[in-house]
């Protein structure tokens, strides 16, 4: 059973995997950039500044979900100390880090036109931006500290209590008076986006993700890549 | 069955984290009023000592029909459904600010029912469609 996981293995699929999405990433990202941009209509009060949105509410998801399963493998590897688990979260962690901060420029310049303000210190902005400063403290542990089972005991302390940050985040909205708006898609009850506008939205989401899968992908393969080199035959 | 070791490092960790969660509960709890990024009309009515020389925000609805502009000053009445609160201002507003929709205005109060304001921020809700469909809705609604 443990063959499937040998490094060797992971690397063949991770060959694959990669080629197949190079073959549609462009593709699908061409039709959905082509809804967002040109065929979804412009929103009734905002006009065309709504198609931020595209990017900004796809990013933010990224941005809490990499963060979420980042804790929760770091809460496997604490418990379990399976080795394999920190070359996962050390490559997911640069894409979340990415996207959030992708959150929080679009956010802001989306800001500028709408509210008026290129940035303010509401709850959920300032949650958000948290999380960026989580992303950094835990990237930053694996440069900064030569030893690697201090470093990775660090960085599984800071991503554990980060989790704390994620409801926080998602929930700002409604438990305090924000100048963002609340969610517009609930995962009970309707959503009150138009349809018009959801569908390229989760379209621009889903190549968001591939896109994300590719660069853990490679990230992956690289940190793999190091391991054979130091001619360790089992992590 | 887990080995002990396994057993042990999981209780630890629920054990922290649990802490840290009621600990970060408390904390919360204890800011609360300054997480609040700004103060409904009723906040003010309800709120005993306002200092009224320290800058605060205030938010609500703009009331319908309630929008004066005059050459130097723009006038409006912002409401939460229970309390209202006369707000005054001059300089630009957002592209967003009209009646009838959410606004945060930055200033201080006169008293508790005048406020001058020298920033004004839109709030959207979270409600995305296209012209033609609110064209429609508004048609149904006559």
């Amino acid at each position: 059973m443990f063959k499937i996981l040998n490094l060797s293995n992971i690397f063949y699929w991770i060959e694959k995997l990669i080629g197949f999405i190079n073959s549609v990433f462009f593709i699908l990202l061409l039709v959905a950039l082509s809804f967002a941009l040109i065929f979804s209509p412009p929103d009734y009060l905002q006009g065309d500044s709504v198609r931020i949105m595209y990017v900004h509410v796809p990013s933010a998801w990224i941005g809490l979900a990499s963060f979420s399963s980042i804790s929760i493998l770091s809460i496997a590897h604490f418990i379990f100390k399976i080795k394999n688990i920190r070359l996962i979260t050390k490559s997911i962690a640069p894409i979340g880090l990415m996207f959030t901060c992708l959150a929080l420029v679009t956010g802001s310049i989306w800001g500028q036109p709408t509210w008026g303000t290129w940035w303010v210190w509401d709850a959920r902005i300032t949650s958000m931006f948290i999380l960026a400063l989580f992303y950094v403290g835990f990237i930053s542990t694996h440069k900064l500290i030569a030893n690697e089972n201090k470093a990775n005991k660090i960085s599984s302390i800071i991503a554990i209590i980060g989790l704390i940050n994620i409801p926080i985040i998602k929930y700002s909205v409604d438990w305090w008076n924000t100048l963002h708006q609340p969610a517009s898609i609930k995962l009970i009850g309707e959503s009150s986006i138009h349809s018009s506008m959801l569908m390229p939205l989760l379209l621009m989401f889903f190549v968001f993700i591939l896109y994300c899968a590719l660069i853990f992908l490679m990230k992956y393969k690289t940190e793999i890549i190091k391991i054979k080199k130091k001619n360790i035959k089992r992590i | 069955m887990l080995p002990k070791k396994v057993k042990k490092r999981a209780s630890l960790l629920a054990l922290m984290l649990l802490l840290s969660v009621i600990g970060i509960f408390f904390i919360l709890q204890s800011l609360n009023k300054n997480i609040l990024y700004f103060k409904s009309p009723t906040d003010i009515k309800n709120n005993q000592n306002i200092n009224f020389d320290k800058k605060i925000r205030v938010g609500g609805m703009v009331k319908k029909n309630s929008l004066i502009i005059k050459e130097e000053e723009i006038k409006f009445v912002i409401t939460d459904f229970n309390n209202e609160l006369n707000i005054s201002f001059s300089g630009t507003v957002p592209n967003l600010f009209s009646e009838e929709k959410g606004v945060v205005a930055e200033g201080k109060l006169q008293d508790k029912t005048f406020f001058i304001a020298d920033r004004i921020l839109a709030k959207h809700d979270e409600n995305y469609m296209p012209p033609e469909l609110k064209d429609m809705m508004k048609q149904n609604a006559k």
